[in-house]
């Protein structure tokens, strides 16, 4: 019943390395035959380590790269940015990058950064840009002092909020967090979660969450897709996935996990005691 | 006696709106063969007290404490010339970010080499044999080949790898790890934590892991020391602290843990606050 936002369907990439005068020109695949369908309102994870082409994906899903071949369609309707992208379709979809202090440009104002992408796609007067801009940074929990100052004046959390606050000033349907929190502390992940819920409920917003942390998958996700080396080698629902992974991959993953309840501790100090 | 006693250790930064204090009155001791984890969000001065111990900090610090000792040997007052002699070889430190700490000029071999040169004297043959031996130690494959490396043409993981190949080259008996697993995948930080415990159990060293990861201290520690704004929270066995946590603060921080989340909402740190002020 619920509409269907993101669907891909055998969407693959490939990365053309070149080599040089004697060697052979290589080709990486950095995407195999990625399928899904994501609903309306729903989180899906990409779980994966590095390597694994979920970055790869999120540039295609967000209309960065094109995919080589395969079909992308968003809110039903096929899209390929090779033949040109409508600003219509640039604004449904919006990412949020791994790093806070990476994104944002350092020599503009924090009002101008969330009036920017106002300013390029529509053509709102300048007064009321800075009246959307004002109000978003309200939303995501800032303060109307922080209009002017520039983003070196602000902390990891902070930055982060302000990268979400310029992803939604378009009212995206999609948005595709690449590791949002994970250089972020353990507080103020719990802050900047808590923050995507409530939007997430607000806006009806679809989030494509990357993400290697696997705790923060279980958290937050409705489903989840675990990549390997470019391939998709999972694809469930969060409790199918957690509770009974398929794939060797998702269960060495599980493995590596760190386990903070207080039975594994016990286990591990008895382990090392017996060891001594 | 501990390896490593700290009392009342105190570090302020001068800046241009007066004297910041980072570090105020921590007490800790570390034991051979003990693993010690210091926890706290960024800004709790974590890092900075490990560099006082190391002498590691700028001029505009200034460091007191009524003891800092190391094996029973006066680190505050201690010349530089005494210090350079410890620091390296029995005191070692992995710092944090692994791309960023190697030196981006040399190769893999000869940075681990130069530590060999300082502290010790063997020859120029046997230090390329005590490098190989370390790279392999440290689960890099083909490590002669490897010492010919440079920094960017190697992984994440395995800069962190070198980084430990460095620091463990004299085998020091206080390894102080800088949140060695940050920047890293779940599945590489399996295996470096791994790596550290049992480098940490065959040589009998004591470790100090600084992080800000709950789940590393749950896998790793034997006793854990909170720190919050510079000063220390809470200090437990690491049963005691997961199971019975005795201040607020600490609480806060593993109920922000994902995987104890109870109900829509995760509970922040910055609630603790609000509990601290009424």
């Amino acid at each position: 019943m619920s509409e269907i936002v993101l669907e891909t369907r055998h969407v693959t990439r490939d990365y053309h390395v070149s080599g040089g005068l004697f060697r052979k020109e290589k080709i990486i695949r950095a995407v195999k035959d990625a399928n899904f369908k994501l609903e309306k309102g729903k989180t899906l994870a990409i779980v994966g380590e590095s390597g694994s082409g979920k970055s790869t994906l999120a540039r295609i899903l967000t209309l960065i790269d094109p995919a080589t071949s395969g079909e992308l369609l968003i809110e039903g309707q096929p899209v390929d940015i090779s033949k040109g992208l409508s600003k219509e379709m640039r604004r449904k979809v919006q990412i949020i990058f791994q790093n806070p202090y990476g994104s944002l440009n350092p020599r503009q104002k924090i009002g101008d950064v969330l009036a920017e992408p106002l300013l390029i796609n529509t053509s709102m007067p300048a007064a009321e840009r800075r009246e959307k801009a004002m109000q978003m940074l309200l939303k995501v929990g800032l303060g109307p002092e922080h209009f002017n100052r520039y983003p070196h004046m602000f902390s990891g959390g902070q930055r982060q909020r302000i990268a979400i606050a310029r992803a939604l000033m378009l009212n995206p349907k999609l948005l595709v967090l690449d590791e949002p929190v994970s250089a972020l502390d353990l507080s103020v992940q719990a802050q900047i979660l808590n923050l995507l819920a409530d939007l997430q409920d607000e806006f009806g917003l679809t989030y494509v969450f990357i993400s290697h942390d696997l705790s923060v998958v279980r958290y937050i996700a409705d489903e989840v897709m675990v990549m390997y080396l470019g391939e998709v080698v999972e694809y469930g629902t969060r409790d199918a996935v957690f509770d009974n992974p398929q794939h060797s991959y998702t269960k060495t993953l599980f493995a590596a996990t760190p386990k903070s309840d207080v039975e594994s501790i016990r286990a591990r100090l008895a382990r090392k005691r017996a060891a001594a | 006696m501990a390896l490593l006693e700290i009392e009342n250790l105190s570090v302020g930064f001068d800046t241009s709106a007066g004297l910041f204090m980072a570090v105020q009155g921590i007490d800790m001791s570390v034991d051979s063969r003990e693993v010690l984890a210091i926890v706290g969000e960024s800004g709790s001065g974590k890092s900075v007290a490990m560099l006082a111990v190391m002498g590691l900090l700028p001029n505009t610090a200034t460091v007191t404490a009524d003891r800092m000792t190391f094996e029973g040997r006066d680190l505050l007052n201690m010349s530089g010339s005494d210090r350079r002699k410890i620091i390296g070889k029995d005191i070692a430190m992995i710092f944090q970010e692994p791309v960023a700490s190697l030196n981006p000029c040399f190769t893999v071999g000869f940075q681990i080499t130069e530590t060999l040169r300082q502290h010790t004297n063997l020859g120029k043959k046997q230090r390329r044999e005590r490098a190989i031996e370390l790279l392999h130690l440290v689960g890099i494959n083909d490590a002669a080949e490897r010492l010919g490396a440079y920094p960017h043409q190697m992984s994440g993981g395995q800069c962190q790898r070198v980084m430990i190949a460095i620091a463990i080259a004299c085998n020091p008996k206080l390894l102080i790890a800088d949140e060695p697993t940050t920047a890293l995948d779940v599945t590489i930080q399996k295996q470096i934590l791994d790596l550290l415990i049992k480098l940490q159990e065959r040589h009998g060293m004591g470790l100090i892991m600084i992080t800000h990861d709950m789940g590393v201290v749950a896998e790793t520690a034997d006793r854990v020391v909170v720190q919050y704004k510079g000063r220390k929270m809470e200090e437990a066995d690491v049963l005691t602290l997961f199971e019975n946590p005795k201040s607020a603060y600490t609480r806060a921080l593993l109920s922000a843990l994902p995987e104890n989340a109870t109900g829509d909402r995760l509970p922040t740190v910055s609630d603790f606050h609000m509990e601290g002020s009424a």
